[in-house]
Parts: C-alpha cells; structure tokens; sequence
C-alpha cells in the first residue's frame, strides 16, 4: 500500500477497494508507528483529518472524486492552516494559531487531499540540515545518522519512510531539491510566482516558491498541478493558464536539449557524485536527448549573492515576530525595549539571528550599495546567464547537491560549509526558474539527486524528463531499510 | 543682524479610499478599536499586501493636478523601524522611487503671486495609534489607522515666511479636496503637516540647520509654532549657539516647540524595495483617462465664477476653497433664477455663521441649496425684505420648509399695495402733524421716524422702497 502511486490509490478508493477513512487511518498508524524515531511529524491532525477523510468519502460516492480526493498527506508547518498551529520550527511561533489557511493549502483542500498533520523543518526555513527546528532534528530514513537535508527535512523524510504518499515543501535556495536529494525521493519547486505564497510564512519573498514532495515526478504533477495558479491575495503570483501537467507525461523526450553547465562539472566535484550524474544523464540520453555542454558563467557568484539576498529580506521579514501581537513575548518584560530585546533574542534560535543580523547589516547606511545593490546586480547576471542557456537547450542538468546526507551535527557549526551545500540549487531560486530533483542513484546506501532545471513556466516539459528518466529506472522506488514493513 | 527664515513642509493627506493601501479593511474614522484590522493589517505571518489601485489613481490625480512627471514606474520600498503601532516591523512606502515627480503649486501672500515647487509626493501606508491613557503603565494599540493610504507631498524649502507656509498648505488643502483624494479633516487627522523651518543670515546662500516640527494640526498652529521655532532658533545662534538638527513637537498648550529626537538618535531605516509588491506601472493610456477626468481647479474656477456670476474677487475667492461650497453655491444660484451677488451673500453670510455655529460642513448643511435659492428668490421679486429673509432662514434652517411655504403660513409677503400703505400712512401723518411740519420745514431727517413707525405697524412686512416712495409723495402735497 505505502507504495503505491497516487494513481493506483486513487483507483482503489474510487473502486471503493478501500475508504479513505482506512487509507488516512493507515498512514496515521504508519506515523504513529515510524515517526518516533524520526520526528518528522510536529503536529497531528488525526481528528480533523478523520472527518475530512469521511468527506471524502462521501465525495468518492457521488462520483465526483479527482485523483486527489482522499489521498492523505502531509504539510510543511511553514503554511498557515486555519485551527491547526503553524509554528514554522520556531519557539517564536510555539503557540500560534492562524485565522486563515494558506492558498496553496486550500486548494489541496478543495481538491479533496486529507491533511494528516503538519512536518518539521529548520526554523522559518533557514537551514539545509533541518538541525535548526525548535521542534528538534530530522533524521533521515536512509540513514539514522545523517540529515534528511533542510529546510523541508520532515516533508523530505516523511516521504521517504513512505508515512505518507505525498508532502508539500518550500524552497528559497534549495529546500525541496536538497531534502528530496538526501532522501532519494522526487521533489519539484515550480517557477517563482506560480504557486501562490499567500499563507506561506515568508523568509525570503523574492526567492520563496513552494513546492511537492512525491514517490515519482507523476506523483509530484499531481500534486503541483492542484496547488498551482494565479491568487490575487499574492501580488507576485502569476496570472497565467496552468499547463495541464499530467498531459505531457507521455511525451517522448527525443531530440530535447539537455545542457550540463561545466561550471557545476568541474574538478571540485566528487568523483562518486559525477560517475552517478554521468550515469544518470546517459540514460537520458538513451531515450533520446541530445546532450550539450553549456556555460553559466556567473552561477558561481549564486552562494555570494544569495546570501545577501535572502538575509536582507529576511530580517525584515521577521521584524513582525515582537511578541506584541501574537506569537512569544517575554516573561514580564521592563518596557519596550525589554520587549523586543527578550522576545526576539528568546524566540528566535541561533541561524535565524544570524540570518537578521547579516540581513540588517546589508542593508544598513553605508553597507547598502557594496552589498544589497550588489548583490541584485549579481542576482540579475545568473538570471541572465540561464535566459541565454535557455535559448539552446530544453532543460539543464547537474547534481542537486554536492554530496550525500552528512552527519547529524557534521556542518551545524560551520555555517559556511552548511552554506555550500546548496551550491547547486540557489542559483535556480535567484532566477526564478522551476528545478526539481529526482532519486538516481545510491553512494554508501546514501541516495543522489540529479537536479533538472527547466526554462519558466515549462513545468510540464520538466516533469517529463524526470517521468521518462523514472519510466527507465527505478531508484525512486527504493524503499529505505526498515520502512517497507507494514506499521 | 537680519535673517531669514526658510521652510518646506511635509504634508500627510490621507487618501480617501474605502478599503486601506493593501488590505481590503475599511478606512472609516472613529471606529472601536481594532475593529477595523484584517490579517494583512496585523502582519500575522503568512500575510501579503495587494496594491489598492484607487490610491494608485488618487495619487496621479494629484501630480497632474500640479503639473508633476508621474513616474511611469514608480517602487514600494520598506522602512525598518520597531514600534508597536507598526505591525510589521517597517513601513511600506515609496523611497528613491516616488509616484510623482517634480510639480509646483502657485500662492499668493499680500497680492503677491509666488510660485513653490513641489518635490515629490508619494504613496505610503499609515500606522496604528499607540494609546498612552487608561492602560496603568502600558501602552495599549489601535491597528485601525494602520494600512491607510497616504500621499506624502514634499515641498522645496521655497516658502520664507509662516504666512507663506500657511498660504502654501491651505492650497494644497483646498487642492486636494477638489480633487476629491481626502477629506481634508485636520481634527480626524486625515490632513497633516510636519514643517522643516530654519534661519539664515539674510544674503547668506547655504541653508542654516534645520529642524522638523511636528504634531501642526491647525492652519493656526503651523503659524504659530514656526513664528515660536524661528525665534528659538535665533536665540540660539544669537546667544553664541548651534541649532541642532532634530525632531520638534509643537505643544498648542504652552505654545512651544520641544525637542524630541536629535539626529544622532535617528533611525537607520534600511529601505529597500518590497519584494511582496511588484513596481507601479502607470500607461500612457491611464495618464490620458485620468487627465480627462480631472475636476475643475480652484484656479480655473475662480476665474469663471469672476466672468460667469460677475462675482467681485473676495467673492469668487470665498467661494471657491471649498469645492463642496462652490457647488452648493452654483446650485442655489440656478435655484434663484440667477441671483448670483445675492446668493453669494447668503452664502457667505448667513448660510456660512450657521454652519459655523454648528461645526458642521456644508454637505451636512440641514438647508440645500434648492431651498436657499427659493428663499433668495422671493427677496430678488420683492415677495419679502432682506430683513424677514432672515427669519424666513431660522425657519429654513430648523425644519424642511420652503420659503415660500413660510411666507405664506406665516403671513411674511410684504406688504407693497399702494393703496394699503397709503392708508397707514395718511392715519400717521394724521396722528404727527408736528412731524409733518418739521419735514415740509426742510428737515427731511424725519422721514427717518415715519418710515420706522410703517414698519413697526406692519411688523417689517412693508416694502421699504414702496414706504419710501409714497411718503416722499404724501409729505411734498
């Protein structure tokens, strides 16, 4: 069952083989039974989703079910969900409870998907270990040890233990390419404006997209074709026709353009990592493609840039959490100041001062011009650079992260190096373009992702790489030790 | 020494949109509070700001108005600063890319034409209201106000006198309330000043220090609390010392500026562009549809009523700082069959003193100007005198009568049959033959004594002119 395609669950409850009270139930009874030990799960849902389980099922009954209605899942706690806590792994937002549920969210919710609880993640997304949440660490079903990479780590790992077939992500610099890397399963971040971030807590507005985490990259087109689409609530969310995603599943990749980017090939890279990408690629290549070197020449200035970026519209971002309004606020605090100073420094863990502090100072007089304006300009070379790569090839590969899931622990006081981590997937964010990540391979038992990088709004064409290079391999079907047992 | 004092003034006028600048709240004044805060106003997280394109439009109006570049593509940018009437920690605002451009608005002072440009103006949003009182030792918030839409206008430091800053606001006031983008209410806080005011040696080119008043909420105020801050500001230098750049508030109480942040304890405000708002396009097109939509200006107003009703300077100018009393007039004009001087009077005095009286503006005004017209109407036709006009008005005023519903249930039609007064008056002459032989002596002063004894008998209702006519007449047989 825990394996089984949306496709294949979908039709079982529609030949009423099961419920999806049972299904929910089976899945809940899969957390239950797995999560302790991975703590990807921060809040339940059990009882609601129960009764929109029976919903569902009424749904199912009147014929009117799509192929999400009744499929349980699960939601990164970084969207709003009206009743239900949305804490985004921070002690800053421990007891908050919105009046309102994300856009994103919603519209898994009027497609009939039945919300199971809400998935750890590094705190207000910052962090590629999930090592920074309140709520503690993730641990990556492959490997105990490891991280199941971050921010969207409990929706990452969540999937891959199979506790459910579906979870919705985040991704500013990488936080759904790199967990789904880690943990070997299918992940998509789509092109920036084409989810709606209504509801979705922001850490950095300009790079933040959400996203799906699936089994395949057809689970994943489900999941995205439901959340996508024009939101007027969001200014930046783009009004355009959604390209029927499932439709262009079938379509024979032969004669695409496949580019790889030498400046993610070069000899830094880990012999391991490439030998697994090369593979990948060749069997691309054997459906079809064409493959073609390609230059980006200012992608190694995407770490740099970003990280000015994101700060300077994080620290802004966060200015909201005072604890005046809602959210923490410090034990009897002497006046304003002692408000804000204790709130702030008690509320929020250890990377996301450092994150307001880097984005303060970018920002601040005299600072401003050498970084953030900078940094824009930079940001707008790498966006120029994929426009041009675009014009000669249909999709651009590379590896989604440099190596496998590291210790727990490994990076956590090495910021930069935990930086680094996410070399390949921020320049994508900075262009705004969609990139997914798909299984290919293991190195020590660890899975590897092959990133896919597609041109705007060609979800559909993207999707279908990763869906014919899933129609030639298997590894998004592996299943890590331990898990395949029933709860 | 000479000095001279240089001002430019920052003026907040709160654009009259029904919802706030990016959440579909209400704008209402004097709701309880809180009341009026949606989820975007209160920054929960998750919440995204939508541009109100009524602002967007308001704003351009206004830089048409004075002749400004509209920029074609203008940017919201953030403002940091922690307050807890701020919800999200900044301001959204417009910083290095403002809607409007350089324009220029002209003033008179004394008869004389100058001319004050006009930076920029710019679309921000306001905060809430912290509230001080009744909340022993804390601070209690009112998010109302927060997300209302404002157009900053900067001035140049063009004005060089308090009576040219007065002169200066009092025009952009009239202006915008013309144009039908704020209420122009000074108590409700949707019309506000802060004034840079500084000295310098008369001659001298560079500007002396400044420094920013803040809290004017009357014309009154502003004149008063530069005339207060140019002679502190004197004093100082005068007395061997520097003026400081910082913040003043005016106390209306003590009539005074006090200080209450210098520079050195500004904010850095880390403005950049928002990432949640895309930047402003304005077309060609829409410039066009909003030029051909402007109202009729002050300016251009005044000159017609001067050429149209024959109305004298003082008159035209009267009547048109108030858009909404430059139409009322008009229409009480059409009402009176063309009265224009007469109106203009009524207008301006009786309609303005009751009106006045009872703090109210004239589009609460209990009497329209249909029924103002009417009642100038039948003192234009000599149906009534100028004097029972005036109680005709009380009536006009209290209750939804016509004038001439008045004058005929209480009985006030002038009384202008020769033959009637004729009468009356032979029974006077009668009565005060002494008074009869004084005037026929030469002593025409006396005249004065019949026509008040007329008017006394027929309760003010005769016609004076017909009183007067007869009594010449009668006296001279």
């Amino acid at each position: 069952m825990y394996n089984k395609s949306l496709k294949e669950l979908s039709n079982s409850l529609q030949n009423k083989d099961i419920s999806s009270v049972e299904l929910s139930q089976y899945f809940l009874n899969r957390i239950k039974h797995f999560d302790g030990e991975l703590n990807s799960v921060i809040t339940s849902n059990e009882e609601a989703a129960l009764v929109a389980a029976a919903e569902a099922d009424k749904c199912i009954q009147s014929g009117n079910a799509g192929l999400l209605t009744g499929i349980p899942l699960l939601h990164k706690d970084i969207f709003c969900t009206q009743g239900l806590r949305t804490s985004c792994g921070s002690k800053m937002l421990d007891n908050f409870i919105a009046p309102y549920t994300a856009t994103a969210v919603g519209k898994l919710e009027q497609a009939g998907a039945v919300m199971l609880g809400k998935t750890n993640m590094d705190e207000f997304a910052m962090g590629s270990s999930n090592e920074t949440s309140f709520y503690g660490g993730v641990k990556n079903p492959w490997d105990l040890n490891t991280v199941p990479g971050g921010s969207s780590g409990g929706s990452a790992a969540a999937v891959a233990a199979r506790l459910v077939p579906i979870a919705s992500g985040t991704d500013t610099g990488g936080s759904i390419r790199q967990p789904a890397a880690f943990c070997g399963i299918t992940g998509i971040k789509p092109t920036y404006g084409r989810v709606s971030r209504y509801g979705m807590i922001a850490f950095a507005s300009s790079l933040d997209q959400a996203g799906t985490f699936a089994k395949s990259a057809e689970d994943a087109a489900i999941m995205l074709q439901a959340m996508s689409g024009f939101d007027e609530k969001d200014s930046t969310s783009v009004d355009k026709p959604v390209d029927d995603l499932l439709a262009h599943l079938g379509d024979s990749i032969k004669g695409l353009t496949v580019g790889l980017p030498k400046e993610f090939f070069t000899d830094d890279l880990d012999d391991s990592i490439r030998e697994t990408i090369e593979t990948a690629i060749d069997a691309i290549q054997s459906a079809g493609a064409n493959i073609k070197e390609i230059s980006l020449p200012n992608i190694n200035l995407s770490v740099p840039a970003y990280y000015v970026v994101a700060p300077a519209e994080c620290s802004a971002n966060l200015s909201r959490f005072d604890g005046v309004r809602y959210g923490y606020r410090c034990d009897s605090p002497k006046d304003l100041e002692d408000l804000y100073k204790r709130s702030r420094g008690e509320g929020f863990g250890d990377e996301v001062k450092r994150r307001i502090m880097m984005g303060a100072y970018v920002l601040s007089a005299g600072y401003y011009d050498a970084y953030y304006k900078k940094a824009q300009q930079v940001r707008r070379l790498i966006k120029n650079d994929f426009v041009e790569a675009f014009k000669g090839v249909d999709i651009i590969a590379s590896p989604t992260a440099p190596s496998v899931a590291f210790s727990a622990g490994e990076k956590k006081d090495d910021p930069v190096s935990m930086y680094l981590s996410d070399i390949f997937t921020i320049g994508v964010n900075l262009a705004g373009l969609p990139g997914m990540s798909v299984p290919c391979g293991f190195i020590d038992k660890k899975p590897v992702g092959l990133q896919l990088i597609g041109n705007y709004f060609e979800e559909a064409k993207l999707l279908n790489v990763a869906h014919q290079y899933q129609q030639l391999t298997d590894w998004h079907l592996a299943v890590p030790a331990g898990f395949e047992q029933e709860a | 020494m000479q000095w001279e004092t240089v001002i430019g003034l920052e003026i907040h006028a709160q654009l009259a949109t029904k919802s706030k600048i990016f959440s579909g709240a209400s704008t209402a004044y004097g709701a309880e509070p809180n009341t009026q805060a949606c989820a975007v106003d209160l920054a929960l997280p998750g919440t995204l700001p939508v541009l109100n394109e009524q602002a967007v439009r308001f704003a351009v109006k206004f830089g048409l108005a004075i002749g400004a570049h509209i920029a074609p593509y203008s940017v919201f940018a953030r403002k940091n600063y922690f307050y807890p009437d701020l919800p999200k920690g900044y301001q959204t605002s417009q910083f290095d890319k403002p809607i409007v451009g350089l324009g220029e608005i002209d003033i008179e002072v004394a008869g004389e034409v100058k001319t004050i440009g006009i930076t920029r103006a710019h679309l921000e949003e306001d905060a809430g209201k912290s509230l001080h009182e009744d909340y022993q030792g804390m601070t209690g918030v009112d998010l109302n106000r927060a997300g209302t839409p404002l157009l900053e206008i900067v001035s140049e430091p063009d004005m060089r006198s308090s009576a040219e800053a007065v002169a200066y606001v009092k025009k952009i006031h009239t202006l915008v309330q013309y144009l039908g983008i704020c209420d122009g209410s000074m108590q409700e806080g949707s019309f506000r000043c802060d004034v840079n005011v500084s000295v310098r040696p008369m001659g001298q080119e560079e500007f002396g220090t400044r420094a920013e008043i803040k809290n004017l909420n009357s014309f009154r105020f502003i004149e008063k609390g530069i005339a207060h801050e140019v002679e502190r500001q004197i004093d100082v230098i005068e007395s061997g010392g520097k003026v400081a750049q910082e913040t003043r508030l005016y106390d209306s109480n003590k009539d005074e500026t006090r200080s209450m942040r210098s520079k050195e304890e500004a904010n850095d405000y880390r403005y950049f562009p928002c990432p949640d708002l895309l930047p402003v396009e304005i077309t060609a097109e829409l410039l066009d549809e909003m030029r051909a939509d402007l109202p009729e200006l002050p300016e251009v107003k005044k000159q017609r009523f001067l050429e149209q009703y024959k109305l004298s300077e003082y008159d035209a100018d009267v009547l048109t700082t108030q858009r909404a009393i430059a139409d009322y007039y008009e229409d009480a004009v059409s009402f009176s069959d063309g009265e224009t001087k007469l109106v203009a009077n009524w207008v301006m005095g009786e309609l303005s003193a009751n009106l006045n009286q009872y703090s109210l503006d004239v589009a609460a005004s209990p009497l329209g100007a249909e029924r103002l017209g009417g009642l100038v109407k039948r003192i234009a036709d000599q149906t009534i005198s100028g004097k029972i006009a005036k109680q005709v008005f009380e009536f006009l005023w209290n209750s939804e009568v016509t004038a001439d519903e008045v004058i005929e249930r209480e009985g006030l039609k002038q009384m202008s049959d020769s033959g009637e007064l004729g009468k009356i008056i032979d029974q006077l002459m009668a009565d005060n033959p002494t008074q009869v032989e004084q005037f026929r002596g030469g002593k025409t002063k006396v005249l004065g004594f019949f026509v008040g004894s007329i008017m006394k008998k027929t309760q003010g209702k005769a016609n004076p002119q017909e009183v007067n006519k007869l009594l010449q007449e009668k006296l001279k047989e």
